[in-house]
């Protein structure tokens, strides 16, 4: 029998022929940590005895989650990173680089049939290039720095089928949180998603990533897009290294398949504090009035999302209740941004930039929300206290949705805004 | 290896967000700090009630969200020793194991709050005293049961310089 993205990927990094349940020991491609999870994995890698890394060009390190520091313990856990790759010769991607799993793209770092973990839970990210990419402990980052290798299970594969052609003001975000509120938060549990369909043909490459990006809210362990020539294209403009694709076979086992028409799909909303508790914009009768709106994350901070945001506010003005943030995933798509005259377009319209990188996603600096306030995001979590404060709601949509919401403050169909 | 405790009941999609909130765990590595927040978000007293030894049981898919290994070193550090629930979520079951902390799938349904737990890790078994009833569990991997006994994944590599082998 045949085998699936996954299973080919681990049997080809473990030297042995992996079916779905086998535990293996693979060798590893590309090792990434970022500043929530390194400075434990450097400590662990301290008290496991680590004299060296198994391969300096293998392990990237990047600060972006707390970025710039905004208290002085925080800025001596990101010193502890940068000594960490000075002595060991590990690339550091610091301050203002942007966020982790949009430089492991863009930076070409990450070419298909890779192998790739990182201690970060959307690393799952990289799936779209047609690498099998999995998030991981600070304890396991750091036995993977120093030896190379870690043991996997293969997953079972779902493979998803998206037929029909997205309506205009529908993207990738909304297919995902659509695909989140069918499946539920643990629906694909210690699986891999396989992508496959024309809406996926037709999507670019970034806004691929958004759907790979979200497999670990519905519990996948990555989700995987066999690389066409657009991928193909993609990686070769960005990475020098050698590549081969790796696709599964077509009598492969599949323990589930999906097939979700998006033709009629309306823009989705995921209500507070559940991701998977997802509502078309329609379906959501009652006003809601929001105090926040965030661009931005791993998810929806490339530059589409802040080209399609610009493109909704130029020649007009926020509503002066509500603080709309946007963080660029990195600084190439800020500086893309400034050329093009979307972040004039957005500051005029009221809104206001922080640094690439996590910005206000996790709750630890630059937008924590007040008490009772309503956030309308493109990030990939709502939960409750997600962005530091438990008596806020967080709404999550796409940077359509989130622009137009700021505009109105409320929550808002971006597509009276796109139509024609 | 038998661990008896007490039982903290929690549902469903328990994420690391609730376990230990982003806010907290980007400051600092001392985990008797972050020990302190355990479950704020959820359950602003559970710092005070858990007594050493004590388990959470929950419900389907504990410790969903975020890959951060502070959540089961912070249970740890406020005294749990176990989490008991219907299903993992993967990052959260490696983790756990990895750290040390004893992480077992079973029927947690007829389990309540503050009840006492004995828990027979190489035999497979949860009982519940309270209710002298016995709840079978799924076999752990033996490379995890390997990693647990010698207390985590730090103390393994420490004693054998590697991963357990298959
Ligand atoms: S942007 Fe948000 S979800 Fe993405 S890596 Fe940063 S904190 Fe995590």
């Amino acid at each position: 029998m045949g085998k699936t993205m996954a299973e080919k990927i681990l049997s080809k990094k473990s030297n042995t022929s992996a079916k779905a349940g086998d535990l293996v020991v693979a060798q590893v491609d590309l090792a990434m940590g970022q500043d929530g999870t390194t400075p434990l994995a450097i400590r662990s890698f301290e008290e496991m005895g680590g004299k060296g890394v198994f391969d300096p060009d293998r392990i990237i390190l990047v600060i972006d989650h707390n970025a710039p520091s905004p208290l002085e313990m925080v800025s001596r856990l990101h010193d502890s990173m940068r000594n960490f790759s000075q002595k060991y010769g590990v690339k550091l991607f610091d301050v203002g680089c942007g966020v982790c799993h949009e430089l492991m793209v863009a930076q070409g770092l990450v070419v298909p049939g890779d192998l790739v973990i990182g201690a970060d839970s959307h690393t799952c990210t990289y799936g779209a290039l047609g690498a099998f990419s999995t998030g991981v402990g600070s304890t396991e980052l750091a036995a993977v720095m120093i030896g190379g290798k870690l043991w996997f299970k293969v997953p079972e594969t779902i493979k998803v089928n998206l037929v029909g052609q997205l309506p205009p003001g529908v993207f990738s975000k909304d297919v995902i949180l659509h695909l989140a509120g069918k499946l539920g938060a643990d629906g694909a549990t210690y699986r891999s998603l396989e992508f496959y369909g024309p809406v996926i043909d037709n999507l670019e490459v970034e806004e691929r990533l958004t759907i790979s990006n979200m497999a670990v809210e519905v519990g996948a362990k990555t989700g995987l897009i066999p690389p066409d020539e657009k991928t193909i294209a993609w990686v070769k403009q960005r990475s020098k290294r050698e590549f081969e694709p790796v696709y599964a076979d077509s009598d492969a086992h599949y323990i589930d398949t999906i097939t979700l028409d998006c033709s009629s799909l309306s823009p989705q909303i995921a209500l507070p504090h559940r991701v998977d508790q997802v509502s078309s914009v329609e379906e959501i009768n009652q006003e809601i009035p929001i105090q926040e709106a965030f661009l931005g994350t791993c998810t929806n901070g490339r530059a589409k999302d802040i080209e399609v945001a610009a493109r909704i506010l130029t020649g007009k003005k926020i509503d002066p209740r509500v603080r709309l943030i946007v963080a660029p995933a990195s600084r190439e798509i800020f500086m893309q941004a400034v050329k093009a005259g979307w972040v004039e377009a957005i500051v005029e319209a009221g809104g206001t930039f922080v640094t690439p990188g996590c910005g206000p996603c996790v709750g630890t600096h630059q937008g924590v929300p007040g008490d009772g306030w309503n956030v309308i995001s493109t990030a990939n979590r709502n939960f409750k206290g997600r962005m530091g404060n438990n008596q806020a709601f967080i709404y999550l949509g796409s940077p359509a949705t989130v622009a137009a919401s700021a505009l109105e403050g409320k929550i808002a169909d971006p597509r009276k805004y796109l139509e024609g | 290896m038998i661990l008896r405790g007490k039982s903290h009941k929690f549902g469903d999609d328990i994420n690391t967000d609730y376990i230990i909130s982003g806010k907290y765990k980007f400051k600092t590595l001392d985990m008797n700090e972050l020990a302190k927040h355990v479950m704020e978000d959820i359950d602003p007293n559970f710092y005070q009630k858990v007594k050493p030894g004590d388990f959470v049981v929950a419900g389907k898919n504990f410790g969903c969200g975020s890959s951060r290994e502070q959540a089961p070193r912070a249970l740890l550090a406020c005294g749990i020793r176990g989490v008991l629930a219907e299903s993992f979520a993967r990052i959260f079951f490696r983790n756990a194991i990895n750290c040390g902390l004893v992480a077992l799938e079973c029927d947690t349904s007829k389990i309540e709050e503050g009840e006492q737990l004995e828990v027979d890790l190489v035999q497979g078994v949860v009982k519940n005293l309270t209710r002298e009833e016995t709840i079978p569990t799924q076999p752990m991997p033996p490379v995890m049961l390997d990693i647990l006994k010698e207390g985590g994944l730090v103390e393994y590599f420490k004693k054998h310089g590697s991963f357990p082998d298959l």
